[in-house]
């Protein structure tokens, strides 16, 4: 524990740097990353990463030296120029947008190369360290870095707070926020201004390839946990800003480790347990939900079928064999015995031998699931006006969905009928 | 001689990756491609680390499955947990290369790789790495022969299967409708894929291989309305961006791989203008001349 300690001591000054350094860009870059995401434009964040390449080289060729101004400005000009590439084939020709992502990307990023091998060459002492925004030096911050991180942090951070409510309409509803006289154009210019920026800035932390990942990946993980986009924002920079401080952590302990790799892992690992557990939206309460419907439909059903054979003896607790209700609905032996064994459990059938009874209980459920089968193939007959014949499919779904408080709507509005479409006794609870 | 072997080898990946890339822009998976040849350097790395070399079995069999993973956890992210394919792509592409990243790191010992190899490869030491027969005659660079053994295997791939490979590109739900299993025909297209970026990795590089999966399939798709001439035009484009290329970074003196790529993004962009049926510049001449 000593090294942890240490670590979160910041007493080194390099320490200090990494980790505001990472911590700083992993948040500002999730918090733009959310719009991005939002927007549905996950990979145009790639395609700037790779693209800006060019425009640091072009920088340093024209200033000489790796001025940060000149090199920002420099990969500005070309991320910028992707965009517009990309926009440009997709709109004139009939190639599509994945296409000319992946095209604009590569072929940026080749030309990035070939000016970055001509440079290296060229003898200029100054230009090592260019590499740094192929693969991101974050282990490598110093304090002049952090200035022009904070610079851009804050731009990113201010100008998202101010335009909070017109990008959040923009990425919901973007046919609306044009109709109610938001200038869209220039705000989508903005937001890009703004992704252009953090990747310029992200970059230097975890390189080219990795990226995109700061950008959304965060995002992604929040969505899973709330609808409400303050939230999501809050929780991406959050998830942003640890992973930054994690990644930090690891290198710090084993040295060896490079940094950027590691945020990028560490906020990947977030993701895919948001993926997975988060309540809702995780795909395992999905399971799980899915599998309780799925059991109470079975439970619902074999219910009504005993209450139909009841009907037919005019009698509802006559002990049934397993044949008896198979014969009125195809079960499978088994999954039938475990359906029946559930609903014993809850108290709605009874067991004497291999003969199964319905409880008083399990009756007035039954009961309720036949009413509504048959006032819904009602409703459909009276208002909708479809033929009785073919009305039973949907009440067979909506008898298992239907809220008490619908239920009574219905009842009302149908005024209580005593005959479904199939003259068939609609049966009330009361009688 | 070295000319030769360097601009052979590239325009033998050209060819293969050009041949894949068409089914993949016509199946709008072009991101997929390029999220799978990022995704298969962990692969590449563990096959490093059990065959303890880069040109084996092992690794074509390792990169073969890492590439059904990817795919398969993408859509996995995309159908089961409902998110956002670009997303998706996005989230599965970068995990698997910073995992790749980290392990070069861990194994750096012992694993014969670096990063900038990782991304834009080093296909100026083709020459230097050759086979030799036992009588000691020269028979050439190992990567040609890699490279050359992959394109047939893609041939083949393409020939054999072709009336599937189309149909489930084209009309998939005719294609299901008469028994072709579309899922089959999309990982088999995806194990293809991941095997040229692993066999090619080494010569050209994470990015040139995106680069040639994407640009001479495009340009092709903008020159032809028939499929067969658009596989074989998308070869010519390869090829010639390989050619065109080699000779820029020789003048420059830079990045072969980085060269290629350049051109193959300006050769999509004189079909962009120049296509007699879909180019810019004729489609406005046609509107002038109404």
């Amino acid at each position: 524990m000593n090294s942890l300690a240490e670590f979160f001591s910041f007493a080194d000054p390099n320490i200090r740097y990494v980790v505001v350094g990472s911590v700083l860009l992993t948040a500002s870059s999730a918090i733009v990353g959310t719009f991005t995401f939002l927007n549905k434009r996950s990979l145009i964040g790639d395609a700037i990463a790779h693209a800006v390449l060019p425009g640091i080289c072009l920088g340093f060729i024209v200033a000489g030296t790796k001025n940060p101004l000149v090199l920002i400005i420099g990969a500005f000009i070309t991320g910028w120029l992707s965009l517009i590439a990309v926009d440009f084939i997709t709109r004139k020709t009939r190639i599509k947008e994945d296409t000319a992502i992946g095209l604009i990307l590569s072929v940026f990023f080749g030309i990035g190369i070939l000016m970055l091998t001509v440079i290296q060459k060229s003898g200029n002492a100054s230009q090592s360290g260019l590499d740094h925004f192929l693969f991101g030096k974050a282990a490598a911050l110093v304090g002049s870095d952090l200035y022009a991180f904070l610079i851009v942090a804050v731009i990113l951070l201010v100008v998202v707070y101010i335009l909070f409510k017109e990008f959040a309409l923009m990425a919901f509803d973007k046919a609306y926020a044009k109709s109610i006289g938001y200038p869209v154009r220039t705000l989508e210019l903005i937001l890009t201004s703004l992704i252009v920026l953090a990747v310029v800035i992200g970059i230097q932390a975890v390189g080219v390839v990795l990226m995109a990942a700061i950008l959304i990946t965060p995002a992604a993980a929040a969505r899973f946990w709330t609808d409400r986009i303050v939230v999501m924002v809050l929780l991406a920079s959050a998830f942003g800003a640890f992973s930054g401080l994690a990644g930090a952590y690891i290198s710090f302990v084993a040295p060896a480790m490079p940094t950027g790799p590691w945020i990028v892992i560490v906020i990947s690992t977030i993701a895919f347990v948001s993926f997975f557990l988060a309540p809702k939206r995780g795909v395992l309460y999905r399971l799980v939900r899915q599998n309780n419907i799925r059991q109470t439909i079975n439970n619902e059903n074999v219910l009504k079928v005993m209450y139909q054979l009841g009907e037919e003896n005019k009698n509802f607790f006559i002990p049934r064999h397993l044949d008896e209700i198979i014969r009125r609905r195809k079960y499978e032996k088994r999954a039938l015995q475990s359906i029946l064994r559930r609903l014993l459990h809850q108290g709605y059938v009874e067991q004497t031998g291999n003969l199964w009874s319905l409880t008083e209980e399990g009756k007035k459920k039954a009961q309720r699931v036949v009413k509504i089968h048959r006032l819904w193939e009602l409703y459909l007959t009276t208002y909708m006006k479809i033929a009785p014949d073919h009305v039973h499919e949907d009440a067979e779904t909506i008898e298992h969905l239907l809220t008490p408080e619908l239920e009574a709507e219905l009842e009302k509005q149908l005024g209580y009928a005593k005959l479904d479409p199939h003259q068939t006794k609609i049966p009330y609870q009361h009688e | 001689m070295n000319d030769f072997y360097i601009i052979l080898t590239a325009s033998l990946v050209a060819s293969s990756c050009a041949l894949l890339g068409c089914f993949l822009i016509l199946r709008r998976m072009a991101m997929v491609g390029d999220a799978i040849s990022h995704a298969v350097l962990p692969g590449i790395v563990l096959a490093f680390l059990f065959s303890g070399s880069r040109d084996s079995v092992t690794m074509l069999l390792g990169a073969g499955l890492i590439g059904v993973f990817t795919t398969f956890l993408i859509e996995f992210f995309h159908k089961k947990a409902k998110l956002q394919t670009d997303a998706a792509i996005g989230v599965t592409f970068t995990w698997l290369f910073a995992v790749g990243v980290v392990l070069i790191s861990i194994f750096a010992g012992k694993v014969d790789l670096d990063q900038d190899c990782v991304l834009y490869g080093e296909i100026a030491y083709v020459p230097l790495d050759l086979i030799i027969s036992p009588s000691g005659t020269n028979l050439g660079p190992k990567a040609i022969y890699v490279m050359g053994i992959v394109l047939v295997l893609i041939i083949v791939f393409i020939v054999a299967g072709y009336k599937e490979l189309f149909l489930t590109t084209f009309d998939p739900a005719y294609a299901s409708a008469i028994g072709i299993s579309t899922s089959l025909w999309h990982y088999l297209l995806m194990s293809a894929v991941s095997v040229t970026t692993v066999s090619s990795f080494e010569s050209v590089g994470a990015i040139l291989v995106v680069a040639l999966l994407i640009a001479p399939a495009a340009t092709a798709y903008l020159l032809t309305d028939n499929f067969k001439w658009m596989l074989v035009l998308a070869c010519a484009a390869g090829i010639l961006a390989s050619l065109s290329g080699y000779y820029l970074a020789v003048w420059l003196d830079g990045s072969i791989a980085g060269a290629i790529a350049a051109l193959s993004g300006i050769i999509f962009a004189l079909a962009m203008v120049f296509s007699p049926t879909h180019g810019l510049f004729f489609k406005k001449l046609r509107q002038v001349a109404h």
